[in-house]
């Protein structure tokens, strides 16, 4: 039996998890192939003009998906993966969404995670979900924990300055260097499956690497730091995502060696407004930018702003032995 | 401590009755205005939905008035509304305004714990008092909706629509200056006697069953009096959610009246299996009722950005598609402009008439 997984969205959160999962079942898993024109394309083609570029781009993938013969195709509805938190609302319906717009589909799978007051629905549903291909319960259950297991695997990858589309590689067992010298420390922020998606993001992070930046993603510090940092904000900042990037933000500020921070938002991101503006408001000591994208950004002008970001960068460093310059600028 | 507090709609007549009637000064924002969305856009995040832009030009417009003590609403999402009043909180602030901000935080359905937090407000009242001013503003909303159910009947049918228009106009002003439930209810009915005595249109009008996110629905000055605009066109609106009912399934937990959510799940099943936030699943729901209540149209609005509402817009042409019934979307933001909108309208109920004509309902269903 073929299952495919496509590449978007949470691909990049937790796709060693579910590739485990569904091959220990016996099953054979296949992605679509890395975003690229067509994705797009296609994807902008077939969501609602009013939806936000990652889910466009998500469409773009399962219509590419369909182009072979499929058995199942594997849209999990993810509410909330940690307790009293959500994702956003559009993840909620995206079965739902896919649904009603992409006819001729193969059966979807789609699990519902929601952990936001128990997790026994979601031990529910991956007992559902494993009887599919087995009726083995135990057989599920032990597939599942593997799925973990490498999960964890893949996220250690995280710790050497790796985001977690370049540890999703290297887990299936590519290699990938990164430069060794580094002139810049560059936080960057923003929702993982726009940020590590190089068609999204129009390559940010090897770009920013390419202009000598070390670029520090929020997989590469330290999580429980960043927990107590967020909890510094007066409201529980109630999306996961967006909580762990305000986090980040106040955490890679009290770090003397980072130069500064980056979002990038993607235009119509519900949580991106507000997090951004949090960010922006809190943030008093490091040079802060906010890059929105869309469909139609043109590559041009980000490089100009990230040049001109990173310049301005190393002049305040080299001035900063001799006197302040604040950041405000 | 001068409070005052965002306006939705009609919300501002039951919410000054109520605070009036816990002893405290109130002061309103001033009607919704240009110079508020001004104000709004000026000082917000630029992408952030339009909801919050308008209150924050509320607020800004109330403290010049004098007011120092802001009452907002809260949330836990996933929708963006539940951080509304921090960030707006931290834009005042960062304008140099100096106030208190007090945040009723989702009361989750139970009215002791909304009675308990307004007793809070209100220190030198009793709890029997808390709850009497509660009902005095239930009242008074009661009151407007009776009117306004009956403007939404008349004003398509109606050959002199100034008129329509200027009864109830009349009636809210009215029953906001009421100083007791009983005046409040003696408006009503003079508005209400006032409309039963027009000439009417023969014949029945195209009826239209307008859906989407509540602060776009109840504010017209959200939805560019969108109510109006289509009843001037002869058409008939019924909106999916009046205050009344969202208060009631929200904050007292369908205690006054009976909820009808449960059966907008139900409605919503076939398409959308679960609450996306916001009002994703009532707009999914609300639209399939309407269909099976046989309206010619179905209108679907929010804030441009809405999350939940992009999630419903989504799944509305499969249900159009199902149960045969022409649906469109409009989207809102500080940019459109009353023109568009109503080239929008026409041309949509245009077709929605010439539907309804050229196709009677055996053959519909084919």
């Amino acid at each position: 039996m073929k299952v495919g997984i496509p590449r978007g969205l949470f691909y990049y959160y937790y796709y060693p998890l579910w590739k485990t999962f569904f091959q220990e079942l016996g099953a054979e898993v296949v992605t679509s192939a890395w975003t690229n024109r067509q994705t797009v394309e296609k994807g902008v083609e077939a969501a609602v003009d009013e939806a936000c570029f990652p889910i466009k781009v998500y469409f773009g993938h399962v219509r590419e998906l369909c182009c072979e013969p499929l058995d199942y195709i594997f849209i999990p509805r993810l509410v909330s993966v940690e307790p009293r938190s959500y994702i956003c609302p559009k993840f909620m319906g995206l079965p739902d969404m896919i649904r009603a717009t992409l006819p001729k589909l193969p059966e979807i799978i789609d699990i519902t995670v929601d952990i936001s007051k128990t997790d026994r629905l979601l031990k529910k549903d991956i007992i559902r979900v494993g009887k599919i291909f087995t009726p083995n319960k135990q057989l599920i259950k032990q597939a599942y924990q593997h799925g973990l297991y490498q999960l964890y695997k893949c996220r250690q990858l995280c710790q050497d300055d790796y985001n977690m589309a370049e540890a999703v590689q290297m887990w299936e067992g590519e290699q990938i260097t990164l430069p060794a010298t580094y002139n810049l420390n560059m936080g960057v922020l923003g929702h993982g499956y726009s940020l590590y998606d190089q068609m999204i993001s129009m390559n940010l992070i090897n770009r920013l690497r390419q202009m000598g930046c070390r670029v520090k993603v929020v997989e590469n510090l330290d999580q429980d730091s960043i927990e107590t940092k967020a909890a510094e904000i007066p409201k529980r900042v109630f999306w996961t995502l967006g909580r762990k990037s305000v986090g980040s933000a106040l955490f890679l500020e009290s770090q003397p060696e980072i130069d500064g921070i980056i979002y990038l938002a993607c235009f119509g991101c519900g949580p991106d407004s507000m997090v951004g503006e949090i960010i922006s408001r809190k943030l008093k000591t490091k040079p802060f930018m906010m890059i929105t994208i869309d469909e139609h950004t043109g590559e041009a002008g980000m490089v100009t702003r990230l040049e001109a970001f990173c310049d301005m960068l190393q002049r305040r460093k080299a001035a900063v032995s001799e006197n302040y310059i604040s950041a405000y600028g | 401590m001068k409070i005052t507090f965002p306006h939705m709609g009609d919300m501002h007549i039951a919410v000054k009755a109520m605070l009036a009637g816990l002893k405290l000064d109130v002061i309103p924002p001033p009607p919704i205005t240009k110079r508020t969305f001004e104000l709004g856009i000026k000082n917000s995040p630029e992408f952030a939905c339009m909801p919050l832009k308008i209150n924050l030009g509320n607020f800004i417009e109330a403290m010049e008035k004098g007011a120092d003590t802001i009452v907002m609403a809260g949330g836990w999402g996933p929708c963006r509304f539940g951080y509304y009043a921090q960030v707006e909180r931290d834009i005042l602030e960062g304008l140099g305004y100096k106030f208190k901000m007090i945040v009723l935080e989702a009361p989750d359905s139970r009215l002791y714990d909304l009675t308990q937090q307004l007793k809070a407000l209100g220190e030198n009242v009793s709890l029997w008092e808390a709850v009497k001013a509660i009902k005095y503003g239930w009242n008074k909303l009661n009151a407007v909706e009776s009117v306004e159910r009956q403007f939404d009947y008349h004003l398509p049918r109606a050959w002199d629509k100034d008129r329509v228009e200027k009864i109830y106009d009349k009636a809210v002003v009215n029953i906001d200056q009421a100083g007791s439930k009983e005046e409040a209810q003696a408006a009503a009915h003079k508005a209400i006697r006032e409309m039963s005595l027009l000439d009417l249109k023969p014949g029945q009008p195209l009826k239209i069953g307008l859906v989407g996110e509540i602060y776009t629905l109840l504010e017209p000055a959200a939805n560019y009096e969108i109510c109006r605009l289509i009843g001037r066109m002869d058409a008939e609106v019924s909106r999916s959610t009046y205050l009344t009912e969202w208060i009631n399934d929200h904050l007292l937990g369908g205690m006054v009246k009976k909820s009808v959510r449960k059966e907008l799940v139900n409605y919503a099943q076939p398409y959308l299996k679960y609450s996306v936030g916001g009002h994703g699943l009532e707009t999914v729901g609300h639209a399939v009722h309407f269909a099976k209540m046989q309206y010619d149209g179905i209108i679907q609005i929010g804030p441009l950005t809405c999350m939940p509402e992009i999630v419903a817009q989504s799944i509305l042409p499969s249900i159009s598609a199902r149960e045969a019934i022409p649906v469109m979307t409009l989207w809102f933001d500080e940019l459109s402009g009353t023109a568009g909108l109503s080239t929008r309208l026409e041309a949509f109920i245009d077709m929605v008439h010439r539907q309804k004509i050229g196709t009677n309902k055996h053959s519909k269903e084919a």
